[in-house]
C-alpha cells in the first residue's frame, strides 16, 4: 500500500508531508494543552481544532481569553488573522472547485501551508492538487492526534517555545516560497510587502499588517504587452475586461 | 470561551476561506490574472514568515526566533530537503533559548 501511495504521490512529496505534519502534531498538542490548561473544556477545545481549523488564530483566540478579552473580541481577532486566507483562496481555489464535496473539504483545508505547497508546484495543475490534498491530510491528521495528546496531558506539556516550534513553520513556508522568488518582479513586491508589513506590525492588529503587504504587487502588475510582445496579432483576442488595462495606462 | 464563540470564529473563518475561490471565478479570465494571483499570495506568505519571525504580540522577538527561520531559508536556498529545514530551524531557535538568548 506504501508503494502504491509512494507511486502516486511522490517519495519526496510524502517525506516532506511527514516532516511538516510532526511539526503540525506538536503545535496541536501545545495549542490543547494551553486551552486545557485554561480550563476550556475539552469538547470546546476539540470543537474549535476541529471547525475552525485554524492553529494561528486559535491560539491567538485563547491568548486573547486568557487576557480577559469578551466573546466578541475573539472572534473579531480571530477573523482578522484569518483575512489572509482570501488571497490564498483566489490563488488556488480552482484546484478543489470541482464538486460539491470538493469545496467543501477543500475550503476548510485551506492553510498558509496547503496554499504554499500547492503553489510550489507551479504551473503543473495535477502536481499542485495532489500537493494540495496530500498536505492537507497529513495536516488533519496530525493536528487531530495532537490535540487528544495535548488534551490528556494537560498542564504536563512544556512550553512550546522551549522546542522552536514557532521558527519551525515560518522556515517551511520560507522554503516552499524560495521557487517563485526567483522570478523577479515577485521577488521585488515579496521584499516590498514584507517591509510595509513589518513597518506596520507594531500599530495595527495581527492579519492586517500581512494584506498591506499586498500593496507590493504595484512591482509586479499584470502587463499586457509583456505577454503579447511575440504575437502582435493576438492583441485583440486578449483585450478583454481586465484590471490590467487601467493600470497599465497610468504607466 | 463559549462553544459559540467557538462555532461563530468558524463559521466567520470558512466563509473567508469559501470567499478566495468565488471573487477567483469572477476575475480569472486571463493567464496573467492567475499569475497575479498566485504572486499575491506569495506576497502574503512572505510577509507572514517575515512578520512571524520578527514581531511577536507588536513586539521585537528576539533574536532566537528570526535566526532559526533564517538557518532553515538558507537550508532551503542550499536544496535542503523540508525535514532538515524543519528540524534545523526548530533546533536553532531551542539551543538560542536553552543558551540564554530570547
Amino acid at each position: 500500500m506504501f508503494a502504491r501511495l509512494a507511486a502516486l504521490v511522490g517519495r519526496d512529496l510524502l517525506r516532506d508531508t511527514l516532516a511538516y505534519s510532526i511539526g503540525i502534531a506538536v503545535a496541536g498538542a501545545s495549542f490543547a494543552a494551553l486551552a486545557t490548561a485554561q480550563g476550556l473544556p475539552w469538547w470546546v477545545t476539540m470543537a474549535m481544532s476541529l471547525l475552525v481549523y485554524a492553529g494561528t488564530a486559535q491560539f491567538a483566540a485563547i491568548g486573547v481569553a486568557a487576557a480577559g478579552g469578551g466573546p466578541a473580541a475573539i472572534v473579531m481577532t480571530g477573523l482578522i488573522l484569518n483575512l489572509r486566507h482570501l488571497p490564498y483562496g483566489m490563488a488556488v481555489g480552482h484546484l478543489y472547485w470541482d464538486r460539491w464535496w470538493t469545496r467543501l473539504l477543500g475550503t476548510h483545508n485551506l492553510l498558509d501551508t496547503t496554499a504554499a505547497f500547492a503553489l510550489a508546484e507551479g504551473d503543473d495543475l495535477r502536481r499542485a492538487r495532489i500537493a494540495y490534498w496530500t498536505t492537507g491530510v497529513g495536516n488533519a491528521v496530525a493536528w487531530t492526534i495532537g490535540n487528544v495528546v495535548g488534551i490528556a496531558a494537560g498542564g504536563q506539556i512544556g512550553d512550546p517555545a522551549a522546542l522552536g516550534l514557532d521558527a519551525a513553520l515560518p522556515a517551511i513556508v520560507l522554503a516552499l516560497v524560495l521557487p517563485s522568488l526567483r522570478d523577479r518582479s515577485t521577488l521585488l513586491a515579496a521584499l516590498t510587502g514584507a517591509a510595509i508589513a513589518l513597518a506596520a506590525s507594531p500599530f495595527l492588529p495581527a492579519g492586517i499588517p500581512v494584506l498591506l503587504a499586498l500593496a507590493g504587487l504595484v512591482f509586479a502588475l499584470p502587463r499586457k504587452e509583456s505577454d503579447m510582445d511575440e504575437t502582435s496579432a493576438s492583441r485583440t483576442g486578449e483585450s478583454g475586461a481586465d484590471e490590467g488595462d487601467v493600470e497599465e495606462a497610468e504607466r | 470561551m463559549s462553544i459559540w464563540t467557538v462555532l461563530i470564529l468558524a463559521v466567520g473563518t470558512f466563509a473567508i476561506r469559501y470567499a478566495g475561490p468565488m471573487l477567483r471565478d469572477r476575475i480569472v479570465i486571463a493567464k496573467r490574472t492567475e499569475e497575479f494571483l498566485n504572486r499575491a499570495a506569495t506576497v502574503v506568505l512572505v510577509a507572514l514568515v517575515v512578520t512571524s519571525a520578527i514581531v511577536v504580540d507588536g513586539e521585537w522577538a528576539g533574536w532566537a526566533l528570526p535566526a532559526g527561520v533564517l538557518v532553515g531559508g538558507i537550508l532551503a536556498w542550499r536544496k535542503a530537503s523540508l525535514a532538515v529545514v524543519v528540524i534545523a530551524a526548530a533546533a536553532t531557535t531551542a539551543l538560542l533559548r536553552l543558551a540564554g538568548i530570547a
